[in-house]
């Protein structure tokens, strides 16, 4: 187990390395001059350009840029944005609350709305319940996020007043005023998640439920709700836990539609800007960040898995 | 005495695409507290489908009549809940595979200790020791680190022990075993059935064995009910079944020559198809594949009839001797 952990942990490190080293050539791809952006006025000025690039490193080779940014990350050290002249990591410690918070939350509505919807349909598999359950589904997963944001906005915001158009207030200031401000993204993203939740819950309790130990739960005289909750729904988790991983992990990479239409200052944003405005550092931070993220999410997906899978407790 | 299960006219139909289909047809038998009745038959010819009807386990599609009494109580009559509380506690049944029969997210003891729970209202810590003496009454050896492990982690014959013991973990008034040994090698497959007999007289619960081996029912059931395309075409006590077989598809199945110290018999094969459910022609079912067929077979449809004390078969010619 202890050695399982520690090689899972090792692994990480050349899927990083790979990673960093797509992020800082991707990068080279985007057109702009970063150097002409950054000098604004004075962009018609050579020296003032040399000066940037000199400082910037922008003027050495690409390998030479890419080795000096992945000594001083390995140091902990991100470097400074362009732009906003800050810290990277203290811009992501900025952002990243806002995103987790935002992230949970649509989690959490995805989970409530997903999984339960995906249980019913699945025990009462073709009858109405079924279909209405289904046209639930498929309406949250193609209903496109910016219209959904939008018409949350027009209705609750404009027409009823109830809830802020936009804007963002940390739950440690205000937590009612926070769960105003992120409670009508987080349905928006949220309900596509629940989706694609519902159609794989379904699918999962689906084989679940015509397993031969379904049917000895039932010859012991077990209730129908343990049958279902208890034999069967434990079973079919384990390929819900791996899509709920990925898809908390692809919240947390950020939702750049999303927290554009409500204003939300977090991940999305922060790359959003970053990227307009050739803020390389930024980029390459956050990326990597999101990067790690996602690879401790799957590894807290395994992790899980070994608590639900007796099979997989052993190694 | 009051039988621990009797059943009378017990029929099966689904309701499928093609329209309705009769998989059970007036089936009637009846067992005693601490006896074993088999039954045998071809597959396809209604034994599991007898089984879930008795315990209640059907699907949706499925549709039950007869009269089912288990230890007296009428099961067709009670309401799903109390047939439910009976399931485990009153009746159990144990599958013919011990490989998924078990959840595989539990357990062995927890699974045992919950039947426990639910019907004697142990709690969690009593019910999973009462599972522990459970696992070592089925002769498990090393019986409180077994209850720790997952079905994974133990063999088929081990697995289907689990079952035993958790279908006998509440002394159900009746066992049904269906094919609890096809799955399993042949010295577990005698282990097991040694070790039902075992239990069943420790514990008086009668049983029905369900099998395809012949040499099973000689050596361990009572009586012997014989299957066909959903009806039982002959009942017998378990010896005179080998001694003196009645329908001409039980000769069928012991084969040219059966022999009570010979080899175990299989099911002998016998050629022909049976009766398509849905069309059943007037007459009698076995006729297309009966060698002793006569004109009148495919006319008159024989009832089972009553031969001698405990034996009875459905064959115009029966009894054979007399024909
Ligand atoms: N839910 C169902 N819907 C429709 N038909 C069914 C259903 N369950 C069983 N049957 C049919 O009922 C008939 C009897 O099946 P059953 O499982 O009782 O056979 P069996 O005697 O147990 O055979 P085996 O020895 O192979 O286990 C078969 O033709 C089967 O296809
Ligand atoms: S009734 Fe006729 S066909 Fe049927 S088993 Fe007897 S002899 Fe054979
Ligand atoms: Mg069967």
């Amino acid at each position: 187990m202890i050695g399982w952990l520690l090689r899972r942990l090792a692994q990480i490190i050349p899927t990083l390395l790979i990673l960093s080293v797509m992020i800082f050539g991707l990068q080279q791809l985007m057109p702009g001059d970063p150097a002409l952006i950054l000098a604004g006025e004075e962009r018609g000025d050579p020296v003032v350009l040399a000066q940037i690039r000199a400082e910037l490193l922008l003027d050495r080779p690409i390998a030479e840029q890419y080795f000096v940014w992945v000594s001083k990350v390995v140091q902990g050290d991100f470097g400074f944005s362009w732009r906003i002249r800050m810290p990277v990591s203290q811009l992501i410690l900025e952002k990243l609350p806002v995103t987790f918070q935002l992230a949970t939350m649509a989690f959490v509505i995805a989970i409530v709305i997903g999984v339960p919807l995906g249980i019913l349909s699945a025990v009462r598999r073709d009858t109405p319940t079924d279909w209405l359950a289904n046209a639930v589904a498929l309406a949250g997963i193609s209903t496109p996020n910016f219209w959904l944001g939008i018409m949350m906005i027009l209705f609750f915001s404009v027409n009823l007043g109830w809830l802020p158009p936009s804007g963002y207030v940390p739950l440690t200031e205000d937590w009612r005023a926070s769960l105003a401000t992120t409670i009508m993204p987080a349905f928006v993203l949220g309900s596509g998640i629940a989706g694609v939740l519902m159609r794989h819950t379904r699918a999962a309790m689906m084989t679940a439920m015509a397993q031969d130990y379904v049917r000895t739960a039932r010859a012991k005289g077990m209730a129908e709700g343990v049958v279902v909750l208890k034999h069967a729904f434990r079973n079919a988790l384990i390929p819900v836990v791996t899509l709920g991983a990925i898809e908390f992990g692809r919240l947390l990479a950020g939702a750049v539609l999303t927290e554009q239409i409500f204003t939300i200052p977090g991940f999305g944003k922060l790359i959003v800007d970053a990227v307009f405005n050739r803020d390389y550092p930024v980029v390459q931070g956050v990326v990597l960040a999101t990067a790690l993220i996602f690879v401790v999410l799957s590894l807290v997906a395994d992790l899980l898995y070994m608590a639900i899978n007796p099979r997989l407790r052993q190694a | 005495m009051t039988p621990a299960l009797a059943v009378t006219g017990l029929t099966v139909s689904f309701a499928t695409d093609r329209g309705v289909f009769r998989a059970v047809d007036g089936l009637s038998f009846s067992v005693a507290p601490g006896e074993t009745l088999a039954i045998v038959g071809e597959s396809g010819c209604g034994k599991s489908v007898s089984s879930l009807a008795i315990m209640g386990l059907l699907e949706g599609n499925a549709r039950v009549g007869g009269d089912l009494r288990l230890a007296g109580q009428d099961l067709l009559a009670m309401t799903p809940e109390a047939r439910r509380k009976l399931r485990g506690a009153d009746m159990a049944m144990i599958f013919q595979e011990p490989m998924t029969s078990l959840n595989p997210a539990f357990c062995a003891g927890n699974q045992i200790a919950e039947v426990l729970a639910l019907h004697r209202g142990l709690s969690r810590h009593a019910a999973y020791e009462e599972a522990i003496r459970a696992l070592d009454q089925v002769r498990i050896p090393d019986a409180r680190r077994r209850a720790a492990q997952y079905p994974h982690q133990l063999s088929g014959g081990m697995r289907q022990r689990v079952m035993i013991a958790m279908a006998l973990a509440c002394r159900p008034k009746l066992l049904i075993a269906d094919e609890p040994t096809t799955a399993l090698d042949v010295t577990v497959q005698a282990q097991i059935l040694e070790l039902l007999d075992e239990l069943k007289r420790e514990t008086g619960t009668a049983i029905v064995l369900i099998t395809h081996d012949l040499g099973v029912v000689a050596d361990h059931a009572e009586q012997v009910v014989v299957m066909y395309a959903g009806r039982a075409v002959e009942t017998a006590p378990g010896e005179a079944i080998f001694t003196h077989p009645e329908h001409p598809y039980t000769i069928g199945l012991l084969g040219a020559a059966p022999r009570l110290d010979g080899p175990r018999g299989r099911l002998a094969s016998i050629e022909g198809t049976v009766p398509d459910p849905m069309h059943r022609p007037p007459g009698c079912g076995f006729a297309p594949r009966c060698p002793f067929a006569v004109a009148e077979c495919t006319v008159t449809d024989p009832a089972l009839t009553m031969l001698a004390p405990g034996h009875a078969a459905a064959c115009l010619l029966a009894p054979l001797e007399a024909a």
